[in-house]
């Protein structure tokens, strides 16, 4: 009996790399190689020419030279005769500091405003809607622009807030005497402590600030621990001891009491001279940039809370009040955990664009990444080609850090499929 | 007992006043519990702290002014030297700067003209199965562009044309919506015939470079397939573009002159800019992106990671590094001695930046299809791409439609940040140059407020657009 295996193979002919649908997508993708390959030949033989007629190579040594610019801002020490990777590496962290603080401030304003756009409150939710779609139907540019320029130019200047020749001051501090908001910039109080912890020059963090976090993480660890023991005992009695007391004062104590030691205090800005002595002075520049990145993907949040929760069954909630959760635990305990399926994805690519959107602090000047790097470096030393890679390097490494970490969490709450 | 038994029924009662009409409505729905009455004071607190400090400053607004000192003189003299009040004047002596940039005067019909167009050519697309949207559509656009032409004062002869091709418009749209593909199908080169200005050849000629594609695809289709046809008509049409169009142009342009005034780059700006960069990109990168989104899900490895890789690269930057790349960059890509226009450049990476992020959006319309679609299809002895035109696309786009929407309306937003090349869009660009003039120094929220109304006009209505989109494509029952 003949079987199927046993038919003769059509011998291959070279006319079948183009008819025959099987052998069709070799040839489409070596087709495809081949062409990739010369065109990336010829982009890097242009490269090649062009950096030969002007006289350049590629040469990443001015990272090493010195920088020879002031940035304001700045979260590790740094002056104008450190080198330009320094200021990149400050540049970075002021990239970093305000997307962390963007992406936390606009998920709870954002969790909160979704929460309340479906409240069945009339007022609420419409103004709550209205604020939405003022929000995203306006580009972001236009916020940080707006926020940028009416500080600057609507807020008096630091002399208003001296008595002048008669005796009358034409401005005064907000938050009983602590923040002063003028033209050129928010001075608020600043952190001081008495006697800090001696951090030695190898310590590239301060060692007070170090022991803070320590005892944080610390006081957090000990505190699962307690909602861990409370959890068995309900499981195996099923009455849960009260805990909230422990943990406040696990939480709060050791803290406390560690500021307390090392003389924690305020140090608030004064008029002196023409400016204002002490206390932090939080450039315009980086208040605007971070309130208009907040109010805008908090709407864009709202947004996402909104659709998921609105994605949870609605017999989900009606089981849960017939099995006699109240609200606020069919909240917690049914419709949030089945939104955040829905929820995270989106967040997860809202939290990118939020990091990618820090770049906008080019309008109003903000030195982050793209501003020392990609900005002033670029210009002063004219290496575009090697800016221009490092800064993409970065952002594309800082995007791939973020989307891997959410993409951990969200593989931990979705659904558990067998 | 006979006496005590009601014989008529009674007229049922009234519900209390509690729960009747408007006290009903407003205890439900704003007292309905101690943090809703509290929520309900808040927000109405908020709403009358807005107006305590808008509504003055928007009613005492002044139209008729040359400068921002005069608006404040007039608006102290009327309404006290104290008053705030919104110098609308600004507005009207510069709205023309916020639309067409450095456009010159006398040519303003072509932008208009332009602009009427564009919603005659996406009629079909748009409202294809819906007659009378799409007349309603056509027509109110043909009235307006009417206007705007007779209000731009270009010659008469003109507006007689430009009524006469209205009309047309509107009559084929009487006929059906599809009629109008074929000014679909002109209208880029068309419009950039009107907005540039210069020969008419070298438009015409770079069309006829797609009717060669076309004819090379239609002749090799059967034998090689879509992908090989498509490329050996491309390669065709490339041969023609780089190396024969200009010349024929130009030969064709010295028999046959017909030129109007040409009109560089620089001299685009303000929503008009917006307007060129976001349509052709949002109409570029769409197709693009759906090939991607299919490269991404093909079986072929070399073709699969090159658009992962693409798609994961572009979408892992910022806009604004892919800006800097088209200002700064593309020199050192290019041979030397090529250079092009700042605007064809950035039109060129903002639609890499869209077709990327549509590309996420396409494969997640394909991810969300039954995998019993794709083996029907296959069952149905189709070939890969008829299986994708007739049964994966349309499916998988209708899933996607949300999403491809909200990225244009993102793209279209993004427009603005073509200002840090050097380009004068509404936002910065335009406003930096009316607030730099001394008679507006000092200027801030009307600008703004003016810019951001027409941004949030197009963004709102595209996004009802959606809306109603994903209602009318909506088949399953729910």
């Amino acid at each position: 009996m003949a079987l199927v295996n046993d038919m003769p193979k059509p011998a291959f002919r070279l006319g079948m790399l183009i008819y025959d649908t099987r052998y069709r997508a070799i040839t489409i993708q070596v087709m495809a190689l081949i062409l990739v390959l010369l065109f990336a030949g010829w982009l890097v033989g242009n490269i090649q020419t062009n950096l030969a007629l002007k006289g350049k190579d590629i040469n990443f040594d001015f990272l090493w030279r010195r920088a020879g610019y002031d940035i304001d801002q700045q979260f590790i020490p740094y002056d104008n005769d450190m080198t330009h990777g320094r200021a990149v590496i400050v540049g970075l962290l002021n990239t970093l500091v305000v997307a962390g603080l963007g992406c936390v401030l606009s998920t709870i304003l954002g969790v909160v405003l979704g929460v309340l756009r479906l409240s069945k409150n009339w007022v609420v939710s419409r103004l709550v809607g209205v604020y939405v779609e003022m929000f995203r139907n306006v580009p972001l540019l236009l916020w940080i622009y707006l926020v940028y320029v009416v500080l600057s130019e609507t807020r008096p200047t630091p002399r208003d807030f001296k008595p002048n020749a008669d005796g009358v001051t034409n401005a005064s501090m907000n938050l009983w005497g602590s923040v002063a908001v003028t033209n050129r910039g928010t001075n608020i109080p600043s952190p001081l402590l008495d006697r800090p912890l001696p951090s030695p020059d190898w310590m590239p963090i301060n060692a007070s600030v170090l022991a803070v976090i320590v005892v944080i993480v610390g006081s957090v660890l000990i505190n699962r621990l307690i909602l861990r023991r409370a959890n068995v005992v309900q499981e195996a009695t099923g009455i849960r001891p009260t805990t909230w007391w422990q943990s406040f004062g696990v939480l709060l104590v050791p803290v406390l009491a560690l500021l307390f030691a090392m003389g924690f205090h305020l140090e608030y800005p004064v008029m002196a001279g023409f400016n204002f002595k002490g206390g932090l002075n939080i450039s315009h520049a980086f208040t605007a940039l971070t309130l208009a990145l907040t109010l805008y993907y908090a709407a864009v949040t709202a947004e996402i809370v909104r659709s998921g929760i609105q994605a949870v069954a609605r017999g989900q909630s009606e089981a849960a009040f017939a099995l006699g959760l109240r609200p606020g635990r069919t909240m917690n305990l049914v419709i949030l955990p089945q939104a955040l399926r829905v929820i995270i994805p989106p967040m997860i690519s809202q939290f990118l664009s939020l990091t990618k959107d820090t770049s906008l602090g080019i309008a109003v000047g903000y030195l982050d990444l793209r501003g020392t790097l990609g900005g002033i470096t670029l210009n002063q030393t004219g290496r575009e080609l090697e800016c221009m890679l490092l800064m993409m390097t970065i952002y594309l490494t800082i995007s791939l850090i973020i989307s891997a970490l959410m993409n951990a969490y969200n593989s931990s709450v979705k659904l558990k499929e067998r | 007992m006979a006496a005590y038994v009601r014989t008529q029924m009674l007229a049922p009662a009234a519900p209390p006043v509690t729960e009747r009409g408007a006290v009903k409505w407003v205890r439900e729905n704003l007292f309905s519990s101690w943090l809703n009455a509290i929520l309900t004071g808040l927000a109405i607190l908020t709403l009358y702290s807005l107006a305590k400090l808008a509504l003055p400053w928007l009613l005492h607004g002044v139209w008729m002014a040359n400068s921002l000192g005069e608006c404040r003189t007039i608006i102290a003299a009327n309404f006290g030297p104290d008053a705030s009040g919104a110098c609308w004047a600004v507005i009207r002596t510069r709205w023309y700067q916020w639309i067409f940039g450095f456009y010159p005067p006398e040519a303003y019909w072509r932008p208009i003209l332009s602009f009427g167009l564009l919603f005659v050519a996406i009629t079909p697309l748009l409202y294809s199965d819906n007659p009378r949207s799409a007349r309603r559509l056509v027509g109110s656009v043909a009235v307006l562009t009417i206007i705007g032409l007779a209000l731009a004062q270009g010659p008469f002869l003109l507006l007689l044309l430009g009524t006469v091709l209205m009309a047309g418009c509107f009559a084929l749209t009487m006929i059906g919506p599809t009629r109008l593909w074929p000014i679909t199908a002109v209208y880029p080169f068309l419009t950039v015939f009107l907005l540039w200005g210069g020969s008419v050849w070298g438009p015409l000629m770079a069309m006829l470079g797609f009717v060669i594609l076309g004819q090379v695809y239609r002749a090799l289709n059967r034998r090689l397939g879509v992908v090989m046809a498509t490329s050996l008509g491309f390669v065709a049409a490339c041969i023609w573009w780089t190396a024969l169009q200009g010349h024929v142009s130009t030969a064709l342009q010295s028999v046959i002159p017909l030129d109007i005034l040409a009109v560089d780059s620089d001299k685009m700006g303000g929503f008009l800019l917006a307007f060129v960069i976001g349509v052709s990109s949002i109409s570029i990168s769409l197709p693009i992106g759906i090939l991607l989104a299919l490269g991404r899900q093909s079986n072929m490895v070399l073709i699969k990671s090159l658009s992962v890789g693409f798609i994961e690269f572009v979408r892992g930057v910022p806009l604004i590094t892919m800006l800097f790349t088209a200002s700064l960059l593309l020199q050192y890509f290019l041979p030397p001695n090529v250079r092009f226009d700042l605007i064809l450049r950035v039109v060129i990476l903002v639609t890499f930046f869209s077709a990327a992020y549509n590309a996420e959006n396409v494969r997640g319309g394909l991810a969300a299809l039954p995998k019993g679609q794709f083996e029907a299809a296959d069952a149905l002895g189709l070939d890969y791409w008829q299986a994708q035109r007739l049964i994966i696309l349309p499916q998988a786009l209708k899933v996607s439609i949300p999403g491809i929407v909200s990225t244009f309306i993102g793209l279209f937003k993004d427009t603005t940040l073509v200002t840090f090349v050097g380009l004068q869009e509404p936002l910065r660009g335009i406003t930096t140059v009316v607030r730099s003039d001394i008679n507006w120094k000092g200027i801030y929220w009307e600008p703004y407020l003016f810019v951001g109304a027409i941004f949030f006009v197009v963004c709102y209505g595209m996004s009802r657009y959606s809306l109603y989109l994903e209602r009318k494509l909506a088949t399953d029952p729910r």
